[in-house]
């Protein structure tokens, strides 16, 4: 196996985005850490600044105000690099879907900066603790050294001010 | 050429590079555990550190567009020289190889990774990056001062023991274990809290303070450069814990069952630290500050007093 690929699966450095949610998945997530499920095991860790990150974890549905920031965050994420959307509402906006101030759900966002990002969905309101880290497993189970999960940087240039 | 090659071989790979790169992946692979443990976690599988830095090596560098490129491609490079220098000075003391001043040597050496990270945070042109530099300036400026003076506890205390015509090294400073005494174990104390703040860790991570500036002086490093800062800090948790053996507790005797006495003394300082850093909280610069400066100022001043009045009277425990 591709060495790169093994120890991207080994060690997942995690950004956490919340673009607009009720706090429920965030509670949910934080909950990873925790003796009961202690991601740290799988070499799992929450880091502050999307540059050290392997994975996004999107909860909220992606408001227009947060639609901006989050593509923002995607390009500064070194590649290659997993998005998972956490719960109904980053899945397919769930309750907010005919909302005015939606920007779509989060995949749609994060495919208008990268066509071939990677995507994985772990739906719920909110999900348990043991649907993310079955999700997360899952999805690193597809990834594949030929696949194209190390996508270019897309030509777009890291402005300061996303507006 | 036969003395070039040896002293290549000893940088880059018995007492230097490789030796303490493996020793380093280890000891971080430990705070990571113990720290698991005292939150009643299991913890990282023991190779964590390794694939960690693996991955890293195999992730895109980003370099931000108002960063200095030279300078903030060049400072991880500078701060890893300069802990694989100084952890290949202290082996080879340990080892009984010394020169004149290489006291000194170890202390210039000990700055550099502290100067690396402000020169590359300063260069990558964050704001995070540079409230991360000040802060991590400042806590210099505050752990320099108690740290020469702990030392200089521990020359005015061997000084008077060493046979005469012999100079004062590291090898001869490790002879002796100044911690047996009143002064030395309060400048051990000192320099314990001193190399918390070198490392970086809690309760004196104020320069990376994950919370509010989210990675402080690392925030714009990605990629190979991020996994180059880890080795570094991988290899100061060997070469600090290390000077803190060979100055205080008497080094490490590599014959026989006396290597096993001093791989237990570097693991009890190491978990000495671990467990400082795990439980207390984060302090403010400025407690730091006053902290360091005028209450390890003064019991270090208290410290030099015995230990001079120790070796004008003779007495060996004050």
């Amino acid at each position: 196996m591709d060495w790169r690929l093994w120890s991207l699966k080994k060690s997942i450095w995690v950004f956490h985005v919340n673009t607009g949610a009720c706090n429920n998945c965030d509670i949910e997530i934080v909950n990873l850490l925790t003796p009961k499920f202690d991601v740290e095991r799988f070499g799992m860790k929450l880091v502050g600044s999307p540059r050290h990150a392997d994975a996004l974890l999107v909860t909220g549905g992606g408001t227009r105000q947060a639609a901006i920031r989050l593509r923002e965050v995607y390009r500064q994420t070194a590649k290659p690099c997993v998005v998972f959307c956490m719960g109904a509402c980053a899945c397919g906006m769930g309750i907010f879907e005919k909302g005015y101030h939606m920007a779509g759900p989060i995949d749609s966002i994060v495919r208008q900066v990268d066509p071939h990002a990677i995507i994985a969905y772990v739906p719920g309101c909110p999900p348990k603790p043991e649907a993310m880290i079955a999700g997360v497993v899952k999805a690193l189970g597809v990834l594949q050294p030929k696949e194209k999960y190390a996508t270019e940087r897309i030509g777009q240039p890291v402005v300061a001010d996303p507006r | 050429m036969i003395d070039a090659m040896q002293n290549v071989f000893w940088i880059l790979v018995f007492p230097g590079f490789v030796f303490t790169l493996a020793v380093g992946l280890l000891a971080s692979w430990l705070v990571r555990k113990v720290g698991a443990l005292v939150q009643y976690r299991v913890g990282p599988p023991v190779y964590q550190p390794a694939v960690d830095v693996m991955k890293l090596m195999g992730k895109e560098i980003l370099i931000p567009q108002d960063a200095h490129r030279a300078t903030f491609v060049l400072a991880p490079l500078v701060g890893f020289s300069g802990v694989l220098l100084l952890s290949t000075v202290l082996w080879l003391a340990t080892a009984g190889i010394d020169y004149v001043g290489d006291v000194v040597v170890a202390m210039y050496l000990m700055v550099f990774p502290s100067l690396a990270l402000i020169l590359g945070s300063s260069a990558s042109g964050s704001p995070h990056a540079a409230i991360g530099a000040g802060r991590e300036m400042k806590l210099v400026l505050s752990y320099e001062l108690p740290l020469v003076l702990a030392i200089l506890v521990v020359i005015i205390k061997t000084a008077g023991r060493i046979a005469p015509g012999e100079q004062l090294t590291l090898a001869a400073i490790a002879q002796h274990a100044p911690v047996l005494s009143i002064s030395g174990a309060l400048a051990f104390l000192v320099a314990l809290l001193c190399v918390q703040a070198k490392l970086g860790y809690v309760p004196f991570d104020i320069a990376e303070s994950e919370a509010e500036l989210a990675g402080g002086v690392m925030i714009e490093y990605s990629g190979a450069l991020l996994g180059v800062w880890k080795l570094m800090q991988a290899m100061m948790l060997v070469a600090l814990p290390l000077f803190l053996v060979v100055v205080f507790l008497g080094g490490i005797d590599a014959s026989g069952l006396s290597l096993l006495w001093g791989i237990g003394k570097f693991v009890l300082v190491l978990v000495l630290v671990i467990l400082i850093k795990n439980t207390n909280p984060r302090v403010r610069i400025d407690q730091a500050m006053r902290f360091f400066w005028f209450y390890c100022g003064a019991v270090l001043a208290a410290a030099v007093i015995l230990a001079s009045i120790g070796s004008y009277c003779d007495i060996a425990w004050l």
